[in-house]
């Protein structure tokens, strides 16, 4: 079916010799395409393998947390800007109902939200109000206060790539730990906890 | 000492597939008739090994051997007797067993019913097919034992994912792994078409039933699949865009556009290196779909087990089994050449169009699956893309796909003229533009260009269909000539395109007019949601064979009229401790009545998401139809070329079938 392609246009050399020439080395180069497709896909599935997708650098870390001012998806006429954020250690977490991957971590930030005291704040991203409030209401819902993100503006602020991200900002408003992804639970051992820890040098659970 | 036999079981089979691949391929380069003779036994043998591998991880799964890391992982003493069976293939290990064993199955009936092709063409296949078999045994025997053990034994196992606890489940993936496993025969014919240097019309004739039947399980595995997210999942959508549902789908529009372009190689000669490289990229999709599935490289809501060093192996895997046929594609394919000629407006051009529209909507597939990964992998972060892209991209290529598939059957070989059809076809286009233009406005809901465009699209199809059916009983007035003047074959196709019409009214009218409701509701409360009215009677507690559930009554009214009672549960299943909704419906041929349970408010309420969703049946009614065209189709008479045994065998060996 390959023969129906029309060879490279050669409109304007007129010349004979490098026509045919392009019309050998096409000849050759169409029954490679295949195989070059696959060779990067190949090469994409590769680096997708070894990449790490904690890795992410952010020039937001340790930065105070960029300006919002956005209405709160519960009760559209309350609002909620970035000094909300300061008093307390808080996770702001980037979601959406749209999101497969931000069902994966639900389950952690409700056990978070439970057990470990940490404030979080939910960045409801590019969604559905109503959506987002039946989607809350069937698996739970973890989030202090969320904000209301419909067309993304804010998002764009805080240097997000998509969804689900999380961000640690300390008592101060400034951010301390940036995580892409849905958060696990190593995740939150070996990083979010530690670095709680040091940036709020109280204990995060009253009771400890 | 059962692990230990399934574990050698495996052993044996890893070096049969390897004899299997090495001797019968030598044999036909250098014209051994004795070595491609070991073809079919080798593949017997081989079956038989895979198949004992499998009943020992059974017999482990139904003795409660929690010495077997696998078993203890996924099975409970507490676990039901079938789903015990069924957590066989419920994860990793397992299911990458079952894959192998449904390959060697196919092996089998290639083997058994190929005594009508020239040895030497049924030798490499086989040995294809035993090459890819090296792959997946020595995978598992490398990276993922199932028979691995750990001492001391588990005391108790850690149960079988809940949702995995489903009769659903007990069908759906064998029934995938057919499709996504068959289509590992044409692969196998192609490539063998390709070392064997011919690649003509008898290859075609001969990979179209085998075509027809993975098609066929690949279509029912992947309806069953969507039907149990449906009931399973809780939230009462049939077809998310999730990776995993994305891998079965893209070998199934490839397979589709196969069978298609294989139809005009068999018949008019043409379309070979299209075909041949359709059926190589079909497979590769089945196999990238593992990869994708197994390796962790996406984020998936099913992605049950992801180990990113099982990923570089089956990365291999794929490298090297599509990367050589592509290669040998590359080589060869300048010297084949097609003789069939035809215009651009024939049966022939109108299927290259089928084609063509199948293999973007495969690439839209793609591309939306991968670019998370693309984004990734240059450094811009995991992102997820959602069912809007991949219902904005679809939804016109399959508009445009039924536009071309009326058609098709009523148009001719080689060159047909746009006048003669317009006439022809200009009733059917009256009729339907009326027809769906009608129910447009009835059903109304300012949803009308969508609902017109649907339903357009489908009665066109259904009346075309059934135009091309009437021509063909023009001169027939008997009931018997009637009959006669249809082949299987032609009569499977117009019954596919029938389900193809049948599932698009389906995804027209839910998606459009599908309607939903999450409220409160205490005992006595009431909600009224698209002309029902449904009534919370009482709430109980129940107790099941390995979880605790919470069973609410709901009755729906219809004026007045109870039309339905409805017990949706909340289960908490004991040993993961996981909350599973189980939804209650009340399913109908024009309606399916949805009520699912969502958490407790307060002491006696709950919320409670109430669904109508019409017409929702029909999608997977008209993907069984589809099916059902399927095996019409390829119980067609010019098809049982394979069973005729070769007069003379060449090793002296009886066939007890024959």
């Amino acid at each position: 079916m390959l023969k129906y392609m029309r060879i490279p246009s050669t409109a304007g050399t007129r010349d004979p010799e490098r026509s045919r020439f392009f019309h050998r080395l096409w000849a050759v180069v169409r029954y490679l395409l295949p195989l070059t497709a696959l060779i990067l896909l190949v090469a994409l599935l590769t680096a997708g393998l070894q990449r790490d997708p904690r890795l992410v650098p952010s020039p937001f870390i340790d930065n105070p947390a960029p300006g919002f001012d956005l209405p709160q998806l519960r009760d559209p006429a309350r609002r909620i800007n970035t000094q909300d954020l300061k008093g307390t250690a808080t996770l702001v977490n980037v979601w959406a109902s749209w999101c497969a991957a931000c069902r994966d971590e639900h389950s952690l930030l409700l056990d978070l939200a439970r057990t470990s005291g940490l404030r979080i704040i939910g960045l409801n991203y590019k969604d559905e109000r109503e959506q987002a409030l039946a989607w809350l209401q069937r698996l739970g819902d973890p989030y202090e206060t969320i904000a209301y993100d419909g067309d993304g503006r804010a998002a764009i602020e805080w240097g997000v790539y998509g969804v689900p991200e999380s961000f640690l900002v300390d008592a101060g408003g400034v951010i301390r730990l940036k995580h892409v992804g849905p958060l696990t639970p190593e995740v939150v051992e070996s990083e979010l906890l530690p670095r709680l820890r040091e940036t709020d040098p109280r204990p995060a659970n009253g009771a400890e | 000492m059962i692990p230990e036999l399934g574990h050698f079981a495996l052993i044996l089979a890893l070096v049969i597939a390897t004899l299997q691949f090495a001797l019968p391929l030598a044999g036909a380069q250098l014209v051994r008739v004795r070595w491609m003779a070991l073809a079919r036994p080798a593949a017997g043998a081989q079956c038989l090994f895979s198949a004992l591998a499998f009943g020992c991880l059974i017999a482990s799964f139904i003795g409660n051997d929690f010495s077997v890391v696998y078993v203890a992982n996924n099975s409970n003493t507490e676990l039901p007797l079938p789903y015990r069976i069924a957590a066989v293939w419920g994860a990793h290990e397992g299911s990458l067993l079952l894959w192998s064993l449904i390959l060697s199955v196919w092996m089998v009936a290639v083997a058994r019913f190929s005594h009508a092709m020239p040895l030497a063409f049924v030798a490499r296949v086989l040995a294809v097919m035993g090459i890819i078999n090296v792959g997946f045994l020595s995978f598992m025997i490398l990276t993922s034992n199932p028979f691995a053990r750990q001492f001391p034994a588990a005391a108790e196992g850690r149960d079988l994912n809940p949702l995995l606890q489903d009769p659903g489940l007990v069908m759906h993936p064998p029934m995938l792994y057919m499709g996504y496993v068959g289509f590992s025969v044409a692969f196998s014919f192609a490539i063998a078409a390709l070392i064997g240097g011919r690649l003509d019309a008898p290859w075609a004739r001969w990979s179209r039933p085998w075509t027809l039947m993975a098609w066929i399980f690949l279509t029912v595995g992947i309806a069953l699949g969507s039907w149990w997210a449906y009931y399973e999942l809780g939230w009462g959508g049939w077809w998310f865009w999730d990776p995993v549902e994305n891998a079965s789908f893209m070998p199934w529009l490839l397979g589709t556009a196969l069978i298609h372009s294989l139809a005009v190689t068999d018949k008019r000669d043409a379309f070979k290196r299209w075909t041949c490289l359709l059926a190589i990229c079909a497979f590769s999709l089945s196999l990238l779909g593992t990869f994708l599935v197994r390796s962790g490289v996406l984020t998936s809501v099913h992605a049950f087990a992801t180990d990113p060093e099982r990923g570089v192996y089956i990365l291999g895997i794929l490298v090297l089994t599509v990367g050589g046929s592509l290669l040998l594609y590359a080589v060869r394919a300048p010297r084949i050449v097609d003789t069939g000629r035809f215009n651009p407006f024939s049966r022939e051009g109108l299927l290259l169009i089928n084609n063509c529209v199948l293999l973007v909507a495969a690439a839209a597939v793609l591309l939306g699956t991968l670019y998370p990964l693309a984004l990734d992998a240059l450094g811009l972060g995991k992102i997820s893309v959602g069912p809007p892209y991949f219902n904005t991209v679809f939804v016109p290529l399959m508009l445009l796909l039924g536009l071309a598939l009326g058609l098709g059957p009523l148009t001719r070989w080689k060159s047909h003229g746009g006048r003669e059809l317009a006439n022809r076809l200009r009733p059917v286009a009256f009729a339907c533009a009326t027809a769906a233009m009608s129910a447009a406005i009835v059903l109304g809901q300012g949803k009308m260009i969508f609902t017109f465009l649907g339903l357009f699209v489908a009665t066109w199809v259904l009346l075309s269909t059934a135009l091309a059916v009437r021509e063909r009983w023009a001169h027939q007035h008997t009931l018997k000539g009637m009959m006669r003047a249809l082949s299987p074959g032609f009569s499977g196709m117009a019954l596919a395109h029938l389900g193809f019409a049948l599932t698009l009214v389906g995804v027209t009218v839910t998606s459009l007019y599908g309607a939903e409701r999450d409220v409160k509701l205490a005992i006595g409360e009431t909600a009224e949601l698209g002309g029902y009215r449904f009534r919370m009677e009482r709430l109980r507690s129940v107790a099941g064979p390995n979880y605790d559930a919470t069973e609410a009554r709901i009755v729906a009214l219809r004026e007045e009229v109870v039309v339905a009672e409805l017990y949706p549960q909340k289960r908490i299943y004991r040993v993961q401790t996981s909350p599973m909704t189980e939804a209650a419906i009340d399913a109908g041929f024009t309606r399916d009545l949805y009520v699912a349970l969502g958490e407790p408010v307060g002491k006696e309420a709950w919320s409670v998401r109430l669904q109508v969703k019409p017409c929702v049946r029909w999608i997977w009614l008209g993907a069984m139809v589809m099916a059902l065209g399927g095996i019409l189709a390829a119980s067609d008479r010019r098809y049982r070329f394979g069973l005729r045994p070769a007069p003379v065998r060449l090793d002296g060996a009886t066939d007890p079938a024959a």
